[in-house]
């Protein structure tokens, strides 16, 4: 066995036995380094006759490929070793939990979600939202709407009063969201669309009735508006509000100061098992008001009632809330109890449209 | 308003079903509230004879009955009742009986070892009162075998409406029985009624005694002596009537006018003349005077109310209730009928005011019929002649029955105008005229002149009502409400409309739950937010803690919070977007985005977690929520500054204000002041924020969408770090500004990336450290320059905040 021979035994066993890349950088320094063995050989390379060189060149060049070889083999191979050996001791737990993400643990109470559920549907129909204040006059709230002072129909509403300012007038928290209609009429000209939503207060408490609740109510003026339209406009809402095919309504005479012909609507449902279910069954359950805007109520707001006519309808976005989603007591809606408020809310980004559906 | 089906077909004369009776009231708008039937709920009980009655072989307390139901085959019943025993009559419930008493449903039992088929039966079982003595002991002519709700005459099916206010005509039977005989259902049966004639003046003579204004308080009153009457129980038939829609039959002559308050619509009064001193003077009350009223409550009067005094003072509270010292009893005699007129509006104010709650007053304050008053008398004569005996004299009449009827032109073509139904004239006609209203002409357009029982009916549109709701809602077609072209297109919403639903939206992305609370808060709490003025304050609050109108969310959130945390949710994060009043004016109601976080509730979670992050909410974390909340309206935000302090709730050291500009705060943020915690009770750390979002600039008007050129540098961008030290009163803010002012071109951004108090900063000081990006535009930067910028930074920061660059 010649030297060169040994010397390439000697470098591949210590090249196999290297364990880390440290170890494994000395056996290449010690080889192929500036001073390395197999360097040094290469280096008397140049003292030799072109004979002896062709004989040994080869020979020498061969060791350095085959050390350099195996040096490469090895580095791969220990890294591979050293990347297994830190993926093994990289590990998490991945059970451990996250935290919910704030879109997850937000909530919209049922009153918005509903609100924009209602606001959805009456858009689409072409109806703008109004607005207007809490704090209302004896005139917006009851006499522009054809209740006459003193009249027994204001006992219907439970008022809240103010106290009385300085000329003894008593301001008013609005009964109902109409006062919004009087101050539409007086400020648009008609054709008139709009729903009005919002805070409406009443002196009563008990299970379906709280001293703050909210309504919607929804106006139309022009020149021909009239009960057949007012029909399908409630249809139209109620089978797209309750996402039901069909909804069968019925619509019964009744009485408001500020429209006549007026008229209560139930719409029909079945409550097999305690559940709730609209278009199908045999009760009757009262959801809205309606009626021919009164000619008095036109006149109060400069209108003249033979040559503009219109309709108004009003309900309980609470109410109808309770009768979609199932809430059983009205009370806990004000309560701001996280537990309500997390099972009866809805998720941020679940909005409601007549696109995606109203609801998921 | 309650009356029997058979009291119904005295005034109308129709085949037609219960059934079909309640579901046309309901139809016309005369709602049925509800129906009881007993002959109905109670058809499985008959009246029974108790064969034999023996001891119960295993129980002290039973008795082992045989029982013939009237199908002659006895029955073995067990029975615990201890009147229970051999030949009496009783009420037999058999096996699949539902028993309302008990809420159970008989079976085939086996009491102690001996077998029982159906059940003898108290009053109580059946629903009827309470006599838990024993069972039923019926009189031995009670025909065994027959349905005991027949036996019992309780038969007659109770049907009860809710009356709307306007139909004062139909608090009477008979206005009921008119509005069903339009609809074709039957036909209304009318006996002519000849007046009395009397024997003799009245001797009781009648005062209006009103001043000029007052007199439509009372424009009409009717009086009329009865002599020789005897006050005994009145008829069976009228007792079971009475009885059946849930009156107390008293005597004949208060029972006659009970009877006729709701066969007629029609309130009358009766006094025994023998108790009443001199003669009757109608007048408003002196103010103090009291009167001690058939109820046997006494009551204080003032000038408002109407009574009718004899000599002595109020005998009778006008068209509410009469006084007990002048009441028919048993031993009356002579007996006063009274029959008035009296003002709607006087006998509503008189009667909430008293509180007195009467079918009177019910009547009264709709409106009763003014043409039916002297006939109502008349009526009233008839009965008593009938039922008390007597002679009657000659009736006092004062003052004069007001004119109520009125014309109203009336073109055919309203119904379809407002209805949108076409209905024939005939038809509309027959309507018309089934419910009183006479017509005059052929035309298109008529004269419709309006009965006197119906005030309610004032122009055109009631006809229309009249016309539809008899025709029935349900013949109107619906039809597509047109659309309109100008609304097309056009968003729905206005600007603070699109903002309050965006800001729920975007709070609750952030993890905050939304909460409704009241409008009204605690005074108290009012006032420790700004708010509590007398111009926001209820007259009549609910509850004393419902009494303000609230200034700011804040304060019904922390209460919230504070709740939530008793019942063990301590970390809560919870937001409003609401109303806040700072005026009863239009203009003082704002729309307000508020919101709260308690404990670690923030924006990761709240709770303890395993990875350690659940650090206290603090200023910072309100401050993110307030700036998402003002990013997510898409405004430019570059004129939105962020000062130091906020208003009196918050901590003056850890709150800061949001304003554009000096003059245009749009909200606060920061933690609550420890002062407001201990008001309110609070523990824990509570951060809030609260934006008036009408306060927050509306977006400018621009002709276009087109969005801004985007100018992309191909120059990469460097970034250069310098740490100040400032004094610890310096804002980090005004750092970053005078950064900024230092080279306005190249600079594209500014991050405060730490902050530094204690070893190796002096006293007092702080060190604040920026990364400063800088972005070329032209070329890239060559050293020289950027050395030259650096050195502008570090003289405009040193300059213009005292800073020295840390070493």
């Amino acid at each position: 066995m010649s030297d060169l021979d040994t010397l390439e035994g000697d470098l591949l066993r210590q090249v196999s036995e290297t364990s880390d890349e440290a170890s494994l950088d000395a056996v290449r320094v010690a080889a192929l380094g500036k001073k390395g063995s197999v360097s040094e050989l290469l280096k008397t390379l140049g003292a030799m006759t072109p004979e002896a060189r062709k004989e040994r060149g080869p020979l020498i060049n061969g060791l350095r490929d085959r050390v350099q070889g195996a040096i490469g083999t090895r580095r791969e191979a220990l890294a591979e070793a050293a990347l297994t050996a830190r993926l093994s001791a990289e590990r998490i737990d991945v059970t451990l939990p996250v935290r919910d993400a704030p879109e997850a643990r937000g909530r919209i109470h049922p009153i918005s979600q509903v609100l924009d559920e209602i606001t959805a549907i009456f858009a689409d129909m072409g109806f703008a939202v109004a607005e207007g204040p809490d704090i209302e006059t004896d005139d917006y709230n009851f006499t522009a709407l054809n209740f006459p002072p003193g009249h027994p129909a204001r006992e219907m509403h439970d008022t809240f009063f103010l106290a009385p300012d300085r000329n003894g007038q008593r301001k008013v928290l609005r009964t109902h969201t109409s006062p919004v209609q009087i101050r539409t009429m007086r400020s648009q000209e008609p054709p008139i669309r709009v729903i009005c939503p919002g805070r409406t207060y009443r002196h009563d408490s008990d299970q379906t009735h709280t001293p703050m609740f909210h309504q919607v109510e929804g106006l139309v003026i022009d020149k021909a508006a009239n009960i057949a339209n007012l029909k399908w406009v409630l249809e139209e809402f109620c089978r797209t509000f309750f996402e039901v095919d069909a909804v069968k309504m019925r619509f019964r005479p009744s009485f408001f100061p500020f429209t006549e012909p007026s008229a209560e609507v139930d719409i029909q449902c079945s409550r097999k098992g305690g559940e709730i279910r609209f278009g199908e069954g045999t009760d009757w359950l009262e959801i809205l008001g309606c009626g021919m805007v009164h000619p008095n109520v036109l006149r109060n707001c400069g209108l003249d009632p033979d040559s503009v006519q219109g309709f108004a309808f009003g309900m309980g976005i609470d109410r109808i809330a309770m009768l979609k989603y199932g809430m059983p007591d009205l009370r806990p809606f004000f309560e701001a109890d996280v537990r309500w408020l997390e099972h009866y809310g809805f998720r941020p980004l679940d909005i409601p449209s007549l696109v995606a559906g109203l609801t998921a | 308003m309650k009356f029997t089906l058979s009291w119904l077909k005295e005034h109308l004369d129709a085949e037609a079903s219960l059934d079909t009776i309640s579901e046309t009231l309901t139809r016309i708008g005369l709602e049925v509230e509800g129906i009881e039937d007993k002959a109905q709920s109670l058809q499985a009980y008959v009246v029974a004879h108790v064969l034999t009655a023996e001891q119960h072989p295993n129980a002290d307390r039973l008795r082992v009955c045989t029982v013939d139901a009237g199908d002659g085959q006895p029955l073995q019943v067990v029975c615990g009742a201890p009147n229970a025993r051999a030949g009496m009559k009783t009420v037999f419930a058999p096996p699949g009986t539902y028993v309302p008493g008990k809420d159970i449903t008989l079976s085939v039992g086996n009491i102690r070892g001996v077998e029982s088929r159906g059940m003898l039966c108290s009053g109580a079982e059946l629903g009827l009162g309470d006599d838990h003595d024993g069972i039923l002991d019926l009189p031995a002519d009670a025909p065994t075998g027959q349905p005991y709700a027949t036996y019992a005459k309780l038969d007659d099916p109770v049907i009860e409406i809710n009356l709307t206010p306007n139909r004062a005509d139909c608090t009477s039977i008979h206005g009921i029985a008119r509005d069903l005989a339009a609809t074709g259902l039957g036909s209304l049966k009318h006996a002519p009624q000849p007046p009395i004639r009397g024997t003799g003046p009245c001797p009781v003579p009648v005062t209006l005694a009103f001043e000029e204004l007052d007199r439509g308080l009372c424009p009409y009153f009717t009086l009329r002596l009865v002599r020789g009457v005897k006050n005994g129980p009145s008829p069976d038939w009228m007792q079971t009537r009475l009885r059946a829609i849930g009156l107390r039959p008293i005597n004949a002559l208060v029972d006659i006018t009970n009877y006729l308050t709701f066969d007629r619509g029609r309130p009358l009064h009766v006094f025994d003349a023998a108790k009443v001193a001199g003669g009757l003077t109608v007048r408003r009350a002196r103010d103090g005077e009291d009167l001690k009223a058939l109820d046997g409550k006494s009551y204080t009067l003032t000038s408002d109310t109407v009574v009718i005094a004899d000599d002595r003072g109020p005998e009778s509270i006008a068209g509410i209730i009469g006084g007990e010292a002048s009441g028919c009893d048993a031993g009356t005699t002579d007996v006063l009928i009274e029959s008035a007129l009296w003002d709607p509006m006087n006998i509503a104010q008189s009667g909430r005011r008293l509180g007195i709650i009467t079918d009177a007053r019910y009547r009264f304050e709709r409106g009763v019929d003014p043409a039916f008053t002297l006939p109502g008398l008349d009526l009233a004569t008839r009965l008593v002649l009938e039922i008390c005996g007597g002679t009657a004299s000659e009736a006092t009449i004062a003052g004069e029955p007001p004119e109520t009827e009125r014309i109203i032109h009336f073109p055919w073509t309203e119904t379809r105008r407002l209805a949108g139904i076409e209905l024939s004239r005939a038809e509309m006609r027959v309507t018309l005229e089934a419910l009183g209203f006479h017509v005059a002409g052929t035309g298109d357009r008529v004269k419709v002149l309006t009965p006197s029982w119906r005030a309610d009916v004032e122009g055109k549109a009631d006809l229309v009502e009249e016309i539809i709701r008899i025709a029935g809602l349900d013949r109107i077609e619906p039809k597509p409400l047109p659309r309109i072209e100008s609304v097309v297109g056009k968003p729905v919403l206005t600007v603070i409309q699109k903002r309050t639903r965006l800001a729920k939206r975007a709070l609750a992305s952030r993890g905050l739950v939304e909460a409704v609370t009241w409008s009204f808060i605690p005074h108290d709490d009012a006032v420790l937010f700004g708010g509590g003025s007398a111009d926001l304050t209820l007259a009549n609050p609910i509850a004393a803690d419902l009494s303000d109108m609230r200034p700011s969310l804040v304060p019904g959130l922390l209460r919230a919070a504070q709740r939530n945390a008793d019942r063990g949710s301590a970390d809560v994060a919870l937001f409003e977007v609401g109303q806040c009043f700072a005026s009863d004016q239009p203009e003082g109601q704002s729309i307000r985005a508020t919101a709260i976080r308690r404990g670690t509730a923030g924006h990761a979670g709240g709770g303890r977690h395993w990875d350690g992050t659940a650090g206290a909410v603090d200023a910072f974390t309100a401050k993110a929520d307030a700036m998402a909340l003002v990013a997510a309206f898409g405004i430019p935000t570059g004129g939105l500054q962020v000062v130091a302090g906020g208003p009196d709730w918050l901590h003056p050291g850890r709150s800061g204000t949001l304003q554009f500009g000096p003059k245009n705060p749009v909200g606060y943020f920061g933690e609550i002041h420890p002062r407001v915690m201990k008001a309110l009770d609070l523990k824990g750390q509570i951060v809030a924020f609260e934006i008036t979002l009408d306060a927050v600039p509306l977006p400018k008007y621009r002709p276009t969408k087109v969005k801004p050129a985007l100018a992309l540098s191909d120059f990469q961008p460097i970034s250069r770090d310098f740490a100040f030290v400032v004094g610890r009163d310096v804002a980090a803010g005004d750092v970053v500004k005078a950064a900024h002012g230092a080279e306005r071109k190249l600079i594209s951004g500014i991050d405060v990336f730490d902050l530094y108090e204690g070893v190796g900063i002096p006293e007092g000081a702080k060190s604040v450290a920026i990364a400063v990006r800088l972005q070329p535009v032209e070329r890239t930067l060559t050293d020289v320059e950027i050395e030259a910028i650096t050195a502008k930074i570090v003289a405009e920061v040193t300059r213009k905040t005292g800073a020295t660059l840390r070493s």
